[in-house]
């Protein structure tokens, strides 16, 4: 293993970090946790065996672990208590593509819970094998393929809903500016309204 | 294939795959006799195929969406594989295998950035296997301002109109309050500042700029500890880039690409970098030290 074998990974590291984070600075951040274990853990690491695969699997380890902390590292990372939200929303919606689509995506993306949005990302932009991801996410196939399936649903059903003006979704219906803001909400736990 | 044959070969109805192998199809990985039977097979129900062919859509969204990371230098993240590698260097006795590593990172990062400036290979290898905590700050700081200082689009991550979050952030992420030294007396103003991996944790880097548009940055995070420290002297006159014990006091080093002051209190230490003569440097830098 060397150095120039981890760096070649580093820019799909970056991309995938992005889409799970929607943030540009949380996924360096999660890019930088993953070097760091990598770097600790090298020796536990086959060679021979898929690097990038093993990568992810750190990857995933760290994106967890930030889940389980109480508050997100956008909320931790000194925005201060009174906006954190407002920023994710900032974040997500200042990109640079700027394309109304993608930040449309990137936002029904942030919906899907978690394990979903992970495996949805690792098969659909990584193109990692099911077992891979299962190995990866240390789940069964079955398992894998059932939050892939699941995901790739309710990822439509969102980049369905405005279109659609929600006619079956709620009585009454939210204003929209409400939804707006409800669909960043998974990615940085809201003040109670 | 025409799919006059309602009944293909085996006779069977042509029954809606299972979800697994609609996945793979969503994924394009049948084979190809498989995903026209799938897809054959989908044909009985519109409603299904269009949910499958809208979701093969969305995948290939997905795949579009931050393609442009890709094509970003990483510059952040390769640094902190440098002081990671950097890091297990110093602190593994039987450095060989990781100084190896250090240098193979070094040389990564070298081609990348310094590519037109970069001097000969054997200055960064030297580099890489500086042990001395003092050297190696300062040749980080050096390293991390000819990565940054050059960047037109996103020179911070956090720039002089949010000053106070600028501070707050970044002190806490360094564990300590910072000051932000006011340099318009110099004719440098704020240009803002961002968070960087260091080898014993978070560093921060603000940088200034002068109406010429010269750039000047200021390094600063905690140093690993070190048996040789001293406690901070007076700035006087800069050390050789040689002296035995750089974490000292003030030093002036040109190890890396830019000329850089550095400094130590406590166990935090201070790199200032511009590419300026020396006295010019120290001058600024003597300027921020009084502020710190």
């Amino acid at each position: 293993m060397n150095a120039t074998a981890l760096s070649e990974h580093i820019p799909r590291l970056r991309r995938y970090a992005r889409s799970l984070t929607g943030d540009r600075w949380a996924a360096d951040d999660l890019v930088q946790d993953t070097l760091e274990r990598a770097c600790s853990k090298w020796r536990l690491w086959l060679p021979g065996t898929d690097l990038r695969a093993w990568l992810f699997t750190l990857m995933h380890n760290v994106f967890i672990n930030q889940l389980r902390r109480p508050s997100l590292h956008i909320v931790a990372d000194g925005t201060g208590p009174d906006h954190p939200l407002d920023t994710a929303l900032d974040r997500v919606a200042a990109p640079d593509s700027g394309h109304e689509q993608a930040m449309d995506l990137q936002r029904c993306l942030l919906r899907l819970p978690p394990e979903q949005r992970e495996t949805l990302l690792l098969i659909s932009l990584e193109d990692l094998s099911y077992e891979q991801v299962a190995h990866i996410t240390g789940v069964p196939v079955g398992t894998v393929m059932s939050r892939l399936s699941r995901g790739r649903a309710r990822l439509r059903e969102l980049l369905e809903a405005p279109a659609q003006a929600q006619p079956h979704a709620l009585a009454s219906a939210p204003p929209p500016a409400q939804d707006s803001v409800d669909k960043v909400r998974p990615l940085a736990q809201r003040r109670p309204h | 294939m025409p799919d006059t044959t309602p009944h293909p070969t085996q006779g069977k109805p042509p029954t809606l795959p299972p979800d697994d192998v609609l996945q793979a199809l969503i994924d394009q990985r049948l084979p190809h006799a498989q995903a026209q039977a799938a897809w054959q097979a989908l044909a009985q129900e519109p409603a299904r195929a269009a949910a499958v062919r809208a979701q093969q859509a969305d995948r290939l969204a997905l795949q579009a969406l931050h393609a442009d990371v890709l094509e970003e230098v990483p510059s952040t993240v390769l640094q902190a594989t440098l002081a990671r590698a950097a890091r297990r260097q110093q602190s593994w006795h039987s450095a060989g295998r990781w100084a190896g590593m250090a240098a193979a990172v070094l040389l990564t990062f070298a081609a990348g950035w310094w590519g037109r400036g970069l001097q000969q290979a054997g200055d960064s290898h030297e580099l890489a296997l500086d042990r001395q905590p003092g050297r190696q700050f300062s040749a980080q700081a050096s390293v991390a301002h000819a990565v940054y200082a050059p960047e037109q689009k996103h020179p911070v991550e956090v720039d002089a109109s949010q000053q106070q979050h600028l501070v707050q952030w970044l002190s806490k992420r360094l564990g300590r309050p910072l000051k932000l030294p006011d340099l318009q007396a110099k004719g440098y103003a704020l240009v803002g500042g961002r968070l960087l991996p260091g080898d014993t944790g978070a560093r921060a880097q603000f940088m200034y700029q002068d109406a010429q548009g010269q750039r000047l940055t200021l390094y600063l995070g905690a140093l690993p500890p070190s048996p040789v420290q001293t406690p901070a002297q007076t700035p006087g006159t800069g050390q050789p880039a040689s002296a035995p014990a750089p974490l000292a006091a003030f030093s002036f080093s040109q190890e890396g690409p830019v000329p850089s002051f550095y400094w130590v209190e406590g166990d935090f230490g201070y790199a200032l970098q511009a590419e300026l003569p020396r006295q010019a440097l120290l001058d600024l830098a003597l300027a921020v030290y009084k502020q710190l």
